[in-house]
This record gives structure tokens, sequence and C-alpha cells, in this order.
């Protein structure tokens, strides 16, 4: 009877503490879930920003100045342009 | 059980003396006293437990229950390569509140830097009344960093979106912007709102004493971001429709302008640009002329554009062939008591001739051969007189008058494009009739997927391209827009010069246009152009107009990658032999 006893007061305080250490894991692994939401959300935000980036950098009003101003490059004059029908391009 | 008996003592305890005698009243009196204690007890624990129950639970939750709104971001406006034309990014407003700010003249100094303010200003506005004020609004997430790292007490911030358009002048009119609290104002911004619109959404959850998220509770709401939108527009094609117009404006001191290039297999609309225009991320000197888009909330007198609109109809209905001989001296024709005459007197034109040379008699002789109800009708077909349902705001039908009101030179000035008016983006779309065989497209902002649309039939495809082939000699040596020519493609198009309307008037102002088709054995683009008021000595379509097409179709034609149609020709260039694609090409020919 006594060790029956003594056994289910163990097996409560066992019980007892694995609940508390499982809580204490969860409430870890939850808010390392948090911080890497929180990172992924960073990221779409910096994925924003660097599309937004891109797009400014790339725009065709600064390629083409670059190309005017710095590179000193120019549009060929009609005469000069020579229609060729390059390998892989789309037929009519 | 023990024996009483047995023990002395027990019995003088049990003396009858000592037995105490009180009145039974008393033991019952106490026994009501625990119970009603009891019961105010009970009482009270079913009032707090059940009865103030919603109260309490809501008290205790507050203490460590937090409601977080997840905000959803409006959605992206791409064009068709996926280059970004509107996104939106979280930004900082910097916001005090006055009563519970004190700042040291050093710690104003700081957030007079930071937030590119004199301290002036900002000590100015820490001294309202208010109980809240901002500071500066959408400042980059960086700087607000800085902010709040000089933990200045009563000086907080929160996030917005801003939107931000990387493309800016360039596509304004096409993508519109956003006002206060992302709502739609122009554009496919107006258009797509809803789709565009994202939905918020919100969780609860228990933070520790350091602020820390500990627990879910309740049911999560996701929020719902708002959905990307991929229009037709091809960035490329856009920036060189854009920049040619800009340029031609210019050189032609004219006061406004449109262009759009639409593809003519898919309806789909690859670049739609106007000036004058505006840049969308600063919009803070914004005029109405600025903001409106031309191309589709102007209508204007076409002129000529719709003479190959009569010609077919005839055509169609076997009024008239290709080699009619329409009598076209002196130059004159008196309807009534109108006169009708060629900027350029002619004598007897085929009716390709007509078209070629752009008169405006053997336009109206031919139309004179129409009932009034097939022109009216034929006009509606191609979509003139209705409003073309983009989404776009302030879309127009421009003016058909219904044609029982007709008068008879109504009827003539209409064949070569007066009395009626028309928006640019009517006048593309109907060209497409003849672009393609004899069928309207439908229009469309979107990418389309892959799927070519059917359009509506108007004319037959014999017809079509019979128009196709004098549209193409309008464009020859001959026509009235040599200008218009591509090296290497085969063009058809037609100018149209007409007078501006003013008070009812018709004024010695000009709106000149082109609207044409390439590669004309395989039509593959439409772009149609127009320049209000050209004042720098030129006004012809042919001279103003086709020029800009000519390039814009040009590069694009490039861009896209579309073979040409025209075989090289050897002696322009003696250092490149002929390859033998080419002479195929010359032999289908």
């Amino acid at each position: 009877m006594v060790r029956l006893n003594v056994f289910l007061l163990l097996a409560v305080v066992f019980c007892g503490l694995g609940a508390v250490t499982s809580q204490h894991k969860a409430r870890k692994l939850f808010q390392a879930l948090e911080v890497e939401l929180e990172r992924a959300r960073q990221l779409e935000v910096e994925f924003g920003q660097l599309q937004l980036e891109l797009s400014t950098w790339g725009s065709a009003p600064r390629i083409e100045k670059i190309a005017r101003e710095k590179l000193k490059m120019r549009s060929p004059e009609s005469e000069k342009i020579i229609p060729g029908t390059a390998t892989g391009a789309r037929t009519p | 059980m023990m024996n009483f008996k047995g023990n002395p003592a027990h019995k003088f305890a049990e003396s009858p003396l000592l037995q105490l005698s009180l009145p039974p009243w008393r033991s019952r009196l106490m026994a009501l006293l625990i119970l009603g204690s009891f019961s105010l007890l009970i009482g009270r624990a079913f009032y707090l437990q059940i009865v103030n129950n919603d109260f309490l639970q809501e008290k205790g939750e507050s203490r460590y229950r937090r409601n977080i709104e997840i905000s959803a971001s409006r959605g992206r406006i791409a064009d068709r390569h996926g280059d970004v034309l509107a996104i939106s990014t979280p930004m900082k407003s910097i916001w005090a509140i006055p009563s519970a700010t004190s700042l040291t003249p050093d710690q104003s100094r700081q957030l007079a830097a930071l937030l590119e303010t004199d301290v002036k200003q900002l000590t100015h506005k820490l001294e309202t009344d208010k109980s809240f004020v901002f500071l500066r609004r959408q400042i980059p997430p960086l700087v607000a960093d800085q902010v709040a790292a000089l933990k200045l007490p009563g000086i907080g911030q929160n996030k917005e979106y801003r939107r931000f358009y990387p493309t800016g002048e360039m596509t304004a009119h096409v993508v519109g912007f956003t006002g206060v609290d992302d709502k739609g104002l122009e554009g496919v911004e107006l258009a797509f709102h809803e789709q565009l619109l994202g939905q918020p959404g919100g969780r609860s959850v228990i933070k520790d004493r350091r602020g820390q998220i500990v627990e879910d509770v309740g049911s999560i709401k996701t929020p719902q971001d708002g959905k990307d939108i991929r229009l037709a527009l091809d960035s490329k094609i856009q920036y060189l429709a854009y920049s040619q117009l800009k340029q031609a404006i210019t050189d032609n001191n004219a006061k406004a302008g449109g262009i759009i290039v639409l593809d003519a297999r898919s309806g789909e609309i690859l670049a739609l640009a106007n000036w004058p225009t505006y840049n969308p991320n600063n919009r803070e000197k914004l005029s109405g002329a600025q903001l409106r888009n031309r191309a589709v909330t102007d209508t204007f007198e076409p002129g000529s554009t719709l003479k190959p609109f009569t010609i077919a109809l005839a055509l169609d209905n076997a009024k008239v062939r290709f080699d009619t001989i329409i009598n076209c001296a002196p130059g004159r024709l008196t309807i009534g008591s109108a006169t009708i005459s060629d900027a350029h007197p002619h004598g007897a034109l085929t009716v390709a001739e007509v078209i070629q040379k752009s008169s405006n008699v053997g336009a109206a002789k031919i139309a004179a051969m129409l009932p009034a109800q097939k022109m009216w009708e034929m006009f509606d077909d191609v979509g003139f007189g209705q409003v073309p349902r983009l989404g776009f705001p302030g879309e127009v039908s421009g003016r058909l008058r219904p044609w029982k009101r007709w008068r008879p030179i109504e009827q003539a000035t209409m064949s070569y494009g007066h009395g009626i008016s028309v928006s640019l983006i009517q006048l593309a779309r109907a060209y497409s009739v003849f672009a393609r065989d004899g069928d309207l497209v439908p229009l469309s902002l979107t990418r389309a997927d892959s799927s070519m649309p059917q359009g509506a039939r108007v004319f037959s495809a014999k017809t079509a391209r019979e128009v196709r082939t004098m549209l193409e000699m309008a464009v020859l040596p001959g026509g009235t827009a040599p200008k218009a020519q591509i090296p290497g493609y085969r063009v058809a198009g037609k100018t149209g010069t007409a007078y501006k309307l003013e008070h009812g008037r018709y004024a010695s102002k000009y709106v000149s246009s082109f609207v044409g088709f390439a590669p004309a054995s395989e039509p593959r683009l439409i772009v149609a152009v127009m320049i209000d008021e050209p004042s720098a000595g030129k006004h012809y379509g042919g001279d103003v107009a086709a020029p800009v097409f000519a390039s814009v179709m040009g590069s694009s034609l490039r861009t896209l990658g579309i073979a040409p149609d025209i075989p090289l020709v050897v002696a322009q260039s003696p250092q490149s032999p002929q390859s033998p694609k080419t002479l195929a090409a010359k032999a289908k020919l």
C-alpha cells in the first residue's frame, strides 16, 4: 500500500516537472519561430526595397543618359541600319 | 471503545453539577450565523465567478494579452516582363506627445538633424496645445531606428506604407497613383483598386514582462496581401514611345500629345504615353493638364485617318473596286452651301489613290454612294461613340451623332474625319480591323495569357487586305507620309491633319496624327500618334506625327525581335554578303 502511494507520488511529481519543462521548451521554440517569422517579414520588405532600387537604377531614362553622356553612344542613322534575320528570332 | 465506568475521574467530570446548562437557542444561533457567513461567501464567489466573470477575465487578460494587427501591403504593379512600376514599402512616421516631451537643447539638435528640419521648427511643433503631433511622416526605417536609439521621452513612431513609382513620369498616366490610406486615385491604381488592396489580419497573443510573445491565444486572422498586377505594358517600348513623343512635341513647339502602341494579335496595350505628364512620386504642384490621360479622356476630330473606314465600307458593299476611277477635279466639291476642298487639288484618282493622296473630295464622293445608316453602323462597329471600358477614370465615348439626323454635308465631312470625334485609343483600336483580317480586337491593359482573342468581324478579310495595300501606298513615295517608312519593314498607315474646333468654329490650329501598323505582310504592332497644335512651321500629319511613328515602330519591332519583311538591299551594304535566308525571303515576295 505504502509502496504504491510513494510510487504514485513520484509519478505525479515527475509528470508535473515534465509538464513544466515541455511548456518552457514550447515557449522557447515559439519565440524562435517568432524571430524567424519577423526575419522573413524583414526579408520580404528588403526584397521589395531591392526591387524598387533595381527598377530605379535600371530605368530606361537613366540608361539612356549614361549611354549618351558617359559612354558617348548614339543611335545609328536610319541609312546605317541593316536589318538581318538572327537565328532564333521569331519569324512573323 | 473505552470504558468510562472503570475511571473515577470521568465520573467526576460527568457530575450533573458541572453540566453546562446553556439555553439551546445559543448553539442554534451560532450555527445560523456560520451558515449565513458561508452563504455570503458563496454568494460573493457566485458573483465574481459567474455574474461578473467577463469583466474580470477581461481585466486579467489585459494584463498579459495583446491584440496585434498584422498589416498587409498593397499589391505591386509590374510591366509584362516583371519590372516593377509601383511598389509599397514600409516607412516610419515620428510622432510626439508634446506634454510628455522634454528635450534638452542637445537632444533637440540631434532630433532635428535626423528629421532634416531645424531646431526652431521642431520646438515650435512641440509647443502646441495638441495632445498629439506628427513630427515627420514617412521617413526611411534606418533613420527611424536612429531616432528610436535616442530614447527620447514622449516621442514614438509607427509604421506606414509608402507607394513608390520607379518609372516616374514615363508611366504616370497608365499606372496612376494612390492618395492617403492607399486609395487608388488615378490610372491602374484606381481601375484595379479592389484587387490591389490587401486585407490586414490580426492575432491575439500573450506577452511576457520583456514584451516577447509567449503564446498565441484565440484564432489568427491571416493578412491577405494585395494581388500583384501584371500589365501588358512593355517598359522598353513605353520609354521609346514616351521619349520620342516628348522630343516631337518639343521640336514642333506643340501643346500636347499622345501615343499608343498596341499588339495587333492580342489587343494588349504595350505602351500608352501622354505629354504633358507628371512625376507621381512628387505631386505637390500638379495641374489638371498634367493629370489628363489624353489618349483616353480627350477626343479630337481625327481627320483623314478615318478615310480608310469609309473606303473599306464602300469596298465591302461592292460600291467601288480598288481601281474604280473617282473624279476629284477641280479639288472642290459643293454640297448645299458648304464646299469641301483638297489641300492639293487632284484630277481623276483611283480609289486606292484617294487614300494614298488623301483626297477629301474623293472620300466625300465615295461616302455619297453609301446609306447613312450603313456608315453609322460601321463607325459604331469599330468602336467610335462607345466608351472603351478599360477601367481608366474619365474614359470618353467621343461624338457620333445618330444617323437619322445627319445632314448630307455631315455624311460627306465624316467620311474624312470631321464632324465626328474620337479618342486616340479608339482610333488605334479601330485600326486593328485593317491590321487583322477585318475583325476588331478587344483591348487589354493586363498581360494576356497566350490565348489570342477573337475579335468582332467588321469587314471581310478581302476588304481588309485591300485597304492594307492602299495604306502601304500612302507611306511609299507619292503618298502623304513617306517619313513613316522604316528600313527593313513594310509599313502601312494613314496621316491625319485636322483643324481644331474652338467655340464651334474651326480655328487655324491643327491636330496632327498618324496611325499605322507593321510589318505590313503580317501586322504585329499598331502605333497611333497624336500631336496637338504643332506650331513650329509644320503641321501636316506626314511631317509631324509620321516621323514619331517611324522611330517608335522601328525600335519596337527591333526590340521585340520581329523579323524584317523587306529583304536586304545589297547596294546599301557592300561588306555584308547576302545570306541565303534573305534570298529565300526575296523569292517569297
